[in-house]
C-alpha cells in the first residue's frame, strides 16, 4: 500500500518557522502510522525526528496528532487513518499539541511531568504501618485500576481545550493521576489533596468539560470523568469557596425551586462577589436590551414534584456516602459513572 | 413524524429566537412536536457532576413522559442531547433503573428504558432526509460561507453519541451544503466554546470563544451556525468580550441551526428572531439577499 504522509516539521534551533513535507512510502497493509514514519526515516530522510520505543502502545512515547486527532502513532493503522481522513491517500501528521516542539514530532515533556509531580503521585498513608502488606477490598482497587492504566503518553494533554488557552491548567493526565490517589484506600491524605486540587490555580474547576481527553485516551482512562469525581468529592468534603462549587449549588437550587434553569440567577450566584459581577455588567445590559433576559421565571407545572425528587435523591446519596465505596452510585462502566464515595483512610 | 419535543432551558430563557425559529421550520419538515412542558432541566452535566442519581432521576422522569407517549425525544441543544444520552446509557442497567423509578413512583412514572433521544440535526439527516430538506429550500444560501460549530456534547464521547453512525460528526457540513451554502473547514468546529468555565474562569472561557471565532473567520466564514444554544450564549452573547480578551476584531454573526434552515426556507431574519442577536447578522445577510 502506498501512503503519502504530510508531516509538519519544525527545527526551532535552526528556524522559527514550521513547514510541511510530503513523503510517499510503500508499507504493508497492516502498518501503523509509526511504522510508516520509521520507513520514511530509514529509507528517505534521516533528519526526520520521531520519538518511539516499544511500538506496542505500552511505553507511550509516540503521541502525535494524526489528521488533527491526538493518538499514539503505534496504535493507529495507516489504513484506518486513510479511511477517516478523507483526503486522497494522504495522512497528515503533526507533533502533539499544547507542548513545545523540540524537533519535528518530538515535544518537550518537562511541563507535562512537572504537573504530574505537582499532584504528588505517590501513596501517603497515615497511621502505623501494618505488619505485613496493606489489605484492601478488591472492588476499591478495581475502580482505581482503570486509572492506573494511564501510560503518561500525553494524548489527553495534547487534545485538551483548556490547555490551549491556559498553560497553568494541571491538565487531564495529572488530574486523573490525582484521582487515583484520592481513591486509593491506602492513602490517608484525601482531604489535603482535594483542598489543593480545588484551590490551586489551574485546578479541577478549570476543566471545560469538552470530553476531548476521554475521546483520545488510548487506555480508556476517561480523565474528564475522574475530574468530575474529584469535583464532587471536593464539594462533599466542604471545599466550596470557589466559583465552581457556587455554580453547582446555584444550578441545583434553581432546579429544585422551579424545575428548570433561571439563567440570570445562576450567573449572579456563580461569581465570588460584586467585584466579579462587574465583569458581567456589559454583557448583561446588552442581553437585556436585546430581549434575552426574561423578566419573569415561571416554574414548570410539576415543580413541586421535582423539589421532592431533589430531596429524595440527596437523602439517598448522603446515605450511600456513609455506606461505603460507591454504594448507591450509578452503575459502573457506563459513561459518566457514579460518585466516588469510597476511599477511607489507609490500612 | 411525531416527537416529544424537549426545547431545554436556554431556548425558553436567554435564546427566545431559537424557540421561535424551531416552531417555524418543523411544519414544512413534517415533524409534529408535542412539547414536554412539564419536563425538568437535564442538569447539563452539572447536576450529574454533583449527584448522578438526581440527574438520572430528573432525566428518567422526562424519558418516562416520552415513553408513555410512544415518541422519541427531540432536542435542540447539544448539551441537553449529550447529557440525556449519558443518563439513558446508565438507565439501561435494570437494577439501577429500578432505584431511579422508586424516586419517580410518587408521580406514577416508571421508565422502561426504551426512549430514543435525537437532536433535531440528527433527525434532519436520519429521519426527514436531506433530500426532503433540500426540496424545501426557497432561497439557497448561495455564496454564503458558513462555519459549523457543533458543541462538544454532540460529538464526544463518540462511543456514546455516534450510536453506530460515525458520520454524525459531519452532519452540519452536509446540511449547510444541502441548503446551498458553503461549509467552512476549520479546526475549531468541534472544539469547546468556553461556556462551561465562563463563570469559573472567565478569561479562559472568553479566549476559547474568541479563538474559535477567529479561526472560522480566518478560514473565510461569513457566519457561523451552531446546534447548541449554550455555545450561542458565548459565541454571540460574549463575542465582544472575547474579542477584547484576545485583542483581535471578530464581528462574526452566529446563527442557531433552525435559523439557518429557516433562512433557506424563505423566512425573514425578523421572523427568525435575529433582532435578539448581539452580533447583528444584518450586513452579512443583506449581502447574501442581494446575491440571491
Amino acid at each position: 500500500m502506498d501512503v503519502t504522509l504530510s508531516v509538519q516539521r519544525h527545527n526551532p534551533d535552526a528556524n522559527p518557522a514550521t513547514w510541511w513535507q510530503d513523503y510517499t512510502v510503500t508499507v504493508p497493509d497492516h502498518a501503523t502510522v509509526l511504522d510508516a514514519l520509521l520507513a520514511v526515516r530509514d529509507e528517505q530522510d534521516e533528519s526526520l525526528t520521531v520519538r518511539c520505543s516499544c511500538r506496542s502502545h505500552i511505553c507511550g512515547s509516540c503521541v502525535m496528532r494524526i489528521d488533527g486527532r491526538s493518538a499514539l502513532g503505534c496504535k493507529t493503522k495507516v489504513a484506518e487513518a486513510l479511511r477517516r481522513g478523507g483526503a486522497e491517500g494522504r495522512v497528515r501528521v503533526q507533533p502533539a499539541g499544547n507542548m513545545a516542539v523540540l524537533k519535528d514530532l518530538a515535544v518537550d515533556l518537562e511541563g507535562f511531568f512537572g504537573k504530574v509531580r505537582a499532584v504528588q503521585p505517590w501513596l501517603q498513608p497515615v497511621g502505623p504501618e501494618p505488619e505485613r502488606e496493606y489489605l484492601v477490598p478488591n472492588e476499591a482497587m478495581l475502580r482505581v485500576r482503570d486509572a492506573m492504566a494511564c501510560i503518561l503518553c500525553g494524548a489527553c494533554v495534547s487534545a485538551c481545550n483548556s490547555l490551549e488557552v491556559d498553560d497553568r491548567f494541571l491538565g487531564p493526565a495529572a488530574l486523573a493521576k490525582a484521582w487515583r490517589f484520592t481513591e486509593d484506600p491506602r492513602d490517608g491524605h484525601d482531604r489535603d489533596r482535594l483542598e489543593f486540587l480545588s484551590s490551586v490555580p489551574g485546578g479541577i474547576w478549570d476543566c471545560t468539560h469538552c470530553f476531548a481527553c476521554v475521546e483520545v485516551c488510548p487506555k480508556d482512562v476517561k480523565p474528564m470523568e475522574r475530574i468530575i469525581e474529584l469535583r464532587r468529592r471536593a464539594m462533599d468534603a466542604g471545599f466550596t469557596d470557589n466559583n465552581g462549587a457556587r455554580h453547582s449549588q446555584a444550578f441545583r437550587d434553581t432546579i429544585a425551586h422551579s424545575g428548570w434553569l433561571d439563567e440570570t440567577k445562576v450567573a449572579v450566584r456563580s461569581v465570588r462577589g460584586p467585584d466579579e459581577l462587574l465583569d458581567w455588567v456589559g454583557v448583561g445590559a446588552r442581553s437585556f436590551l436585546r430581549g434575552k433576559v426574561p423578566l419573569r421565571h415561571k416554574a414548570i407545572p410539576g415543580a413541586l414534584r421535582v423539589t421532592a425528587i431533589v430531596s429524595a435523591a440527596e437523602r439517598t446519596a448522603a446515605g450511600s456516602a456513609r455506606g461505603g465505596a460507591a454504594a448507591g452510585a450509578a452503575p459502573h462502566g457506563a459513561p459518566g459513572h457514579g460518585p466516588g464515595s469510597g476511599g477511607g483512610s489507609g490500612a | 413524524m411525531d416527537v416529544a419535543y424537549y426545547p431545554g432551558c436556554v431556548a425558553k430563557g436567554g435564546a427566545p429566537e431559537l424557540y421561535r425559529s424551531v416552531k417555524l421550520i418543523l411544519e414544512p419538515l413534517g415533524i409534529r412536536p408535542t412539547e414536554l412542558f412539564d419536563a425538568a432541566c437535564t442538569g447539563a452535566g452539572v447536576l450529574t457532576e454533583r449527584n448522578p442519581l438526581l440527574a438520572d432521576a430528573l432525566n428518567g422522569r422526562t424519558f418516562a413522559m416520552a415513553e408513555r407517549k410512544g415518541m422519541p425525544i427531540m432536542t435542540i441543544c447539544s448539551t441537553c442531547t449529550g447529557t440525556m444520552l449519558a443518563c439513558n446509557a446508565r438507565l439501561q442497567d435494570g437494577g439501577y433503573r429500578a432505584r431511579v423509578n422508586e424516586l419517580l413512583a410518587p408521580e406514577k412514572y416508571e421508565y422502561q428504558g426504551g426512549t430514543a433521544i435525537k437532536h433535531l440535526l440528527w433527525m434532519l439527516v436520519e429521519d426527514v432526509g436531506l433530500e426532503r430538506v433540500g426540496g424545501l429550500v426557497r432561497r439557497p444560501l448561495e455564496g454564503l460561507r458558513v462555519a459549523p460549530f457543533y458543541g462538544c456534547y454532540l460529538v464526544r464521547p463518540s462511543a456514546l453519541v455516534d450510536e453506530g453512525r460515525p458520520d454524525r460528526e459531519r452532519y452540519l457540513e452536509r446540511l449547510i451544503e444541502t441548503l446551498g451554502g458553503q461549509a467552512v473547514e476549520y479546526e475549531g468546529a468541534r472544539k469547546c466554546c468556553g461556556f462551561p468555565v465562563i463563570t469559573m474562569n472567565r478569561t479562559n472561557g472568553l479566549k476559547m470563544t474568541g479563538r474559535n471565532i477567529a479561526d472560522a473567520k480566518e478560514h473565510g466564514a461569513d457566519i457561523m451556525v451552531t446546534p447548541c444554544p449554550l455555545c450561542h450564549l458565548n459565541l454571540d452573547g460574549q463575542q465582544e468580550e472575547a474579542a477584547r480578551a484576545l485583542g483581535v476584531p471578530l464581528g462574526v454573526p452566529i446563527l442557531h441551526l433552525p435559523q439557518l434552515i429557516g433562512l433557506a426556507f424563505g423566512f425573514t431574519p425578523s421572523q427568525l428572531g435575529m433582532s435578539h442577536h448581539l452580533v447583528r447578522p444584518g450586513a452579512v445577510l443583506a449581502r447574501y439577499a442581494q446575491a440571491v
